[in-house]
């Protein structure tokens, strides 16, 4: 059973976005500070540092998690997913954010690394949503520009483009 | 803001948590999904000097049924729960409760005990253990005792808890041919309630259990009545819960929302009712 102590600073391990990373914390370092500060991950955003906002969304462990309300030193050894692990490659947005570019799924962009995450891994597993579930799912999330529903388009698109493309991939393999 | 600086234990046993607790008492703290308790760290509400994260114990997150009641260890996310298989037939009223608390990103964290020890006023989970007459399983290093719900919530964010005790499990009886009904209000899907109402309609009765409105949820068994003699009970306990004017909205519109929410789901449960 470690002790971290309170004063020291401790090695943090895990893989972020598939590449092993490493970093040292005191315990009280949350999770967000700890990828921007330690590890230069800026895309994840701070916001509101109690729950509410949602900008500091990530996936640990494939769990939608608040960053702010987890500390560093609770994943070590986890698997974590920002928004910086959506592209494909360089130069190439996912179906997700090239549906947000389109319709304008951000304005000043402060929500969208949360928004994204909480989008990307809700159609992972509910491929065919309806609307009302993507605002449900979105009520964890605010956003002072965009007024949501350029969001819901986006993702709406996203849902129907990503539908598309698995069953043309199955229909390859029959 | 940023937490002040604490201690961080991740125990690997039960006996290693209890041990802390039992040495450190009161500055101890455990972490568990760390969706209340995070936040109040960051704002420095609290100011613990060692965490205990109880979330890798093995076999904490357990979801059983035992000698006819549904035991949840403190290790099930809120999440599980929900997606547990058998949840809508054997506790119908978490059911329809549950994905009302928080949101898809705070529930994947968030744990059922967690939620009980951390007793907020407007909370479901609580709501529905107190309604449904469930227990609280409590562990120290010295001893076990279990405190039914009711006893165990005694205001607002204050518990039959002692410092060197830690929530093991919750246990929920599973009651067949009951019907329920369940509606909150509150700002937004997934913010906390400005009034929550739970009904229980069984063959002895109706049983109402309002959060929100007093320090602790509040709980009225009443035969079936009806017409106005159920406008009568129900505004009586309106007033009883002593409701006040915050920022979310005043007295008179809170003890409107128990007759008018309160009337809605207890026809829902006797509807549901077998
Ligand atoms: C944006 C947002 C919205 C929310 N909305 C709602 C809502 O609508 N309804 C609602 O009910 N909740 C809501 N919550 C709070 C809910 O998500 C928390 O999960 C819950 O209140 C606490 O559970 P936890 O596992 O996260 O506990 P933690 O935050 O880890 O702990 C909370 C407290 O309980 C103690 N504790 C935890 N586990 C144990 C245990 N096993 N034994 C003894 N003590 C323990 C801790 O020491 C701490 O004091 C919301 C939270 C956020 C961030
Ligand atoms: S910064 Fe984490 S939810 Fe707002
Ligand atoms: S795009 Fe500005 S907050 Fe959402």
């Amino acid at each position: 059973m470690p002790r971290l102590t309170a004063t020291q600073r401790h090695s943090v391990r895990f893989r972020l976005n598939g590449h092993p990373v490493e970093g040292s914390a005191e315990p009280r370092m949350q999770l967000a500070d700890f990828l921007r500060h330690e590890l230069g991950a800026t895309g994840t955003h701070v916001g509101c540092e109690h729950g509410v906002c949602g900008a500091c969304t990530v996936l640990v462990d494939g769990m939608l998690t608040r960053s702010c309300l987890t500390l560093a030193v609770q994943v070590d050894g986890c698997d974590v997913r920002t928004v910086e692990g959506l592209a494909p490659e360089r130069g190439r947005l996912s179906v997700l954010q090239a549906a947000f570019r389109r319709h304008h799924g951000l304005q000043c962009g402060f929500c969208t690394p949360g928004v994204l995450m909480s989008l990307d891994r809700y159609l992972s597993t509910n491929p065919n949503p309806t609307e009302d579930q993507l605002r449900e799912l979105l009520s964890g999330h605010l956003c002072r520009c965009t007024g949501y529903t350029p969001i819901i388009r986006a993702a709406m698109e996203a849902a129907a483009t990503l539908a598309s493309s698995t069953r043309q991939e199955d229909s390859t393999h029959v | 803001m940023k937490p002040a600086a604490f201690d961080y234990v991740r125990a690997d046993t039960l006996d290693e948590a209890l041990a802390v607790l039992a040495a450190e008492g009161g500055d101890a703290r455990i972490i568990a999904g760390g969706q209340s308790l995070m936040a109040m760290l960051n704002m420095r509400l609290a100011r613990p000097k060692v965490l205990v994260d109880i979330m890798r114990i093995g076999d904490l997150d357990r979801i059983a049924e035992e000698r006819g009641r549904i035991v949840v260890g403190a290790g099930v996310r809120q999440a599980k729960l929900l997606a547990w298989s058998e949840l809508a037939a054997k506790l119908p009223l978490v059911a329809l409760a549950l994905p009302w608390t928080g949101h898809e990103q705070t529930r994947s964290r968030g744990t059922i005990c967690g939620s009980v020890a951390h007793a907020d006023p407007s909370a479901e989970t609580p709501l529905c253990l107190i309604a449904l007459e469930g227990e609280v399983h409590l562990r120290s290093a010295r001893r076990r005792r279990v405190v039914a719900a009711g006893d165990f919530i005694t205001g607002m964010m204050n518990t039959a808890r002692q410092d060197d005790e830690m929530i093991e499990a919750v246990s929920f009886p599973i009651r067949a041919g009951n019907g329920y009904g369940f509606r909150e209000v509150a700002r937004r899907h997934g913010d906390f309630a400005i009034t929550a109402c739970a009904a229980i309609a069984s063959a002895n009765g109706i049983r109402l259990a309002v959060a929100g409105v007093a320090d602790k949820p509040e709980v009225r068994n009443w035969p079936d009545l009806d017409g106005s003699a159920l406008d009568d009970a129900l505004n009586a306990f309106a007033y009883e819960l002593d409701a006040r004017d915050d920022i979310h909205a005043t007295a008179r519109y809170r003890r409107d929302l128990v007759r008018q929410i309160g009337r809605e789901v207890i026809m829902e449960a006797r509807r549901c009712r077998a």
